[in-house]
């Protein structure tokens, strides 16, 4: 791909994040600017800021590449991902705004009076966080090396940089600008293009063959694999072989591959015809954001269809980007009818990853051997336009999709950052502040460098699982429910979501081999969730004489409306 | 107080007027809820119960809609169009219209509360 477009457009992508930041940092002057923006940020401004905090990189690249390599199940992500601001909308999202905190664990702490559930709930919330920001880094720095050939961990490291500077220097006040930015520029980054695909794909007889199982080659392709891995073949294929199969070598041979798994070495050149299948790689031998435990679904596919949707419907309220975000709405009202138009938001711009899907399917099937099939939406108008206009395409898509890596890296910044600075760096005010943003960031950054290769969508799906299992119960049990105790919440949280993190770790490390014990592991929401909020209920029970004095009061803050609160006792 | 620490500064503590009671034995609900009083805490219960149970109705009938799709997809594999149509496009208009219901549910709830409690 020609890159002398691209580059410039990720570099004005940066500097114009640096200078809204900048606009900032103007107005940004007490601590409370710093944390929640000194909450006068209007439903608009806020709903686009969330929008554009809450689209990553796994939306933005690799929704487009699951779809390509394995179908339209992969859609269950995008939907999830939306339908947990609903669910958000209905049991959290005003109680949490009256509840008048700033993080998680300030909910924690004013809802149960503990300091222990505070540090507790702190401590997932930088786990999940860390969890979170890991990915960004990395998916930046596979779009800069498909883009530009650079070090895997250049792009990491750029945006690291950004959103350290970003995030230090204006807190919360500017990333509400640079989010809320960031957001239309991602929705232009992904439309823009995807109109002029849609034209190039009606202008070639619009094929419809994309819909059908599995992909196939509409043309002649040669496929160079970049990394060894075992293709799955359902039935006998012929293809052109210049490389090592099955441990054989070939020399521009023509083979007969028989129905199974065959093992093609990095390295090979396979030339497939026209109309032949695309054959789909096994688990775990290609990296990648597209390449997942989502592979593992093949064994039991309603099962963990159930587990994605659970995990995403019920882990949205507790990513702790997202729940930052509420506190900067100046009443509960207000709250909620952001959240209305967040769905909008993040609905409207979910139409268009599809759109890159079945188009990748169509015009670059290859990605799916080669394991760079997140690399199909900035691939894409290169393949389809060409050209002038198909390098001015790829460019504004490749500036979309550093904003992704921004915006998001910044918000869970801010998060994490938030939570270092009340609990566990000595004082509180904005140097420290400054100091916890450098900490949030090297965590992960080092993690990203020594680590590397963990697929985005595994440490997503870790995420959104671990948060389902443990915030969930927190926030909908201590929103509703008055007998909620300390002891309780604790060891639920510590019971659902630690369940889910070693579930998911195992998983990772490959212990359970394959069968349902996989599955089970792979996807663990459907049964740690119901553990959570049974463990916390059960553990409150046990306990009554724990059920914090004020409760009572604590929850009328929660529902009663602000106008009814000018007299308000705090217990 | 015999000897009184320099350094020790004077402070002014205030609180929140406390109101009394009309003597008229006017009933206020209102002040139930700001004096917590167990009558108090009964109308703040009410009002958790409606909430909740808005929140629970829309939730039920996201999980009727979404609850049955995979089973669906799963039955009949020859519809991939569909799955493709639904999943694709067709859920996030009713995501949002189920998210206006329920806010202007809400807000009704909350109106019709203060309505009661301020006794207008």
């Amino acid at each position: 791909m020609n890159s002398s477009y691209a580059v410039p457009a990720v570099a004005l992508v940066v500097v114009a994040t640096v200078l809204v930041g900048a606009f900032g940092l103007r107005i940004s002057r007490t601590t409370s600017d710093f944390y929640v923006a000194s909450r006068t940020v209007g439903p608009r401004l806020n709903a686009a800021a969330i929008s554009g905090e809450y689209l990553s990189a796994a939306s933005f690249l690799g929704i487009a590449g699951l779809v390509l390599v394995q179908g339209p199940d992969m859609l269950w992500y995008p939907v999830g991902y939306t339908a947990g601001y609903l669910v958000l909308l209905l049991f959290v999202a005003a109680p949490l705004r009256r509840s008048g905190a700033y993080t998680l664990p300030d909910f924690a702490e004013a809802r149960l009076a503990s300091q222990a559930v505070r540090r507790l709930a702190g401590a997932f919330v930088v786990g999940v966080g860390w969890l979170y920001l890991l990915p960004q880094l990395q998916g930046a720095g596979l779009t800069l090396t498909v883009l530009t050939g650079a070090p895997e961990t250049l792009g990491g490291l750029i945006v690291a940089v950004v959103v350290t500077a970003t995030v230090a220097a204006g807190g919360m006040r500017s990333i509400t600008f640079v989010q809320a930015f960031q957001y239309w520029l991602k929705l232009t980054a992904l439309l823009v293009p995807a109109l002029f695909l849609v034209l190039a794909w009606q202008g070639d007889g619009a094929p419809r063959h994309a819909f059908e199982e599995p992909a196939a080659f509409r043309e002649q392709r040669l496929v160079r694999v970049q990394d060894t891995v075992d293709l799955k073949l359902e039935r006998p294929l012929t293809v052109t072989v210049s490389g090592t199969v099955d441990g054989r070598p070939h020399d521009d041979a023509r083979l007969e591959l028989p129905a199974g798994t065959h093992r093609v070495t990095a390295g090979t050149r396979l030339t497939f015809d026209r109309g032949d299948p695309v054959p789909v790689p096994d688990r775990g031998t290609s990296g990648g954001m597209s390449t997942s435990l989502a592979a593992s679904r093949e064994e039991r596919p309603l099962y963990a269809t159930y587990g994605l949707i659970l995990a995403t419907f019920l882990g949205t309220m507790g990513l702790p980007h997202v729940v930052v975000r509420f506190y900067t709405s100046p009443h509960g009202v207000a709250a909620r009818r952001t959240t209305v138009a967040v769905l909008a938001l993040i609905g409207g711009f979910y139409l268009l990853p599809p759109v890159y899907g079945v188009l990748g399917r169509l015009y670059t099937p290859e990605l799916a051997l080669t394991g760079d099939a997140d690399a199909a939406v900035l691939l894409l108008p290169d393949r389809m336009i060409g050209g002038l206009g198909g390098d001015l395409l790829g460019a504004l898509v490749a500036g979309g999709a550093f904003a992704a890596f921004l915006s998001t890296a910044s918000g869970l910044t801010m998060a994490v950052a938030g939570v270092l600075t009340q609990d566990v760096l000595p004082s509180r005010g904005v140097r420290h502040f400054r100091l916890g943003t450098g900490l949030a960031m090297v965590v992960p950054l080092a993690a990203s460098v020594l680590v590397g290769g963990l697929p985005v969508a595994d440490a997503v799906g870790l995420a959104f699982a671990v948060s389902a299992s443990s915030f969930c119960p927190l926030l909908v049990l201590g929103i509703w429910w008055r007998r909620l105790t300390p002891p309780g919440a604790a060891v639920g949280m510590l019971v659902g979501g630690g369940s889910a993190f070693l579930a998911v770790a195992a998983t990772m490390a490959g212990v359970p081999g394959s069968g349902p014990l996989h599955s089970l592991l792979a996807w663990p929401a459907l049964w740690s969730v119901p553990l959570g909020f049974l463990t916390m209920i059960l553990v409150s029970l046990a306990t009554p004489g724990r059920v914090p004095a004020g409760t009572a009061a604590i929850l009328a803050r929660f529902h009663l409306p602000e106008e009814l609160r000018a007299a308000e006792v705090k217990a | 107080m015999p000897h009184q620490d320099p350094t020790e500064r004077r402070v002014v503590v205030t609180g929140p007027p406390r109101r009394t009671r009309h003597a008229s034995g006017y009933y206020r609900p209102r002040t139930e809820i700001d004096e917590q009083t167990t009558l108090g805490h009964t109308y703040v219960r009410s009002l958790m119960r409606t909430q909740l149970r808005s929140a629970l109705t829309v939730f039920a009938v996201l999980g009727l809609l979404v609850g049955p799709l995979p089973l669906v997809f799963a039955a009949a594999p020859e519809a991939r169009r569909l799955e493709w149509a639904v999943l694709g496009f067709g859920l996030y208009a009713p995501l949002v219209l189920l998210a206006r219901w329920y806010v202007r549910r809400a807000e009704r709830n909350e109106r019709d509360f203060v309505r009661l409690v301020e006794d207008r």
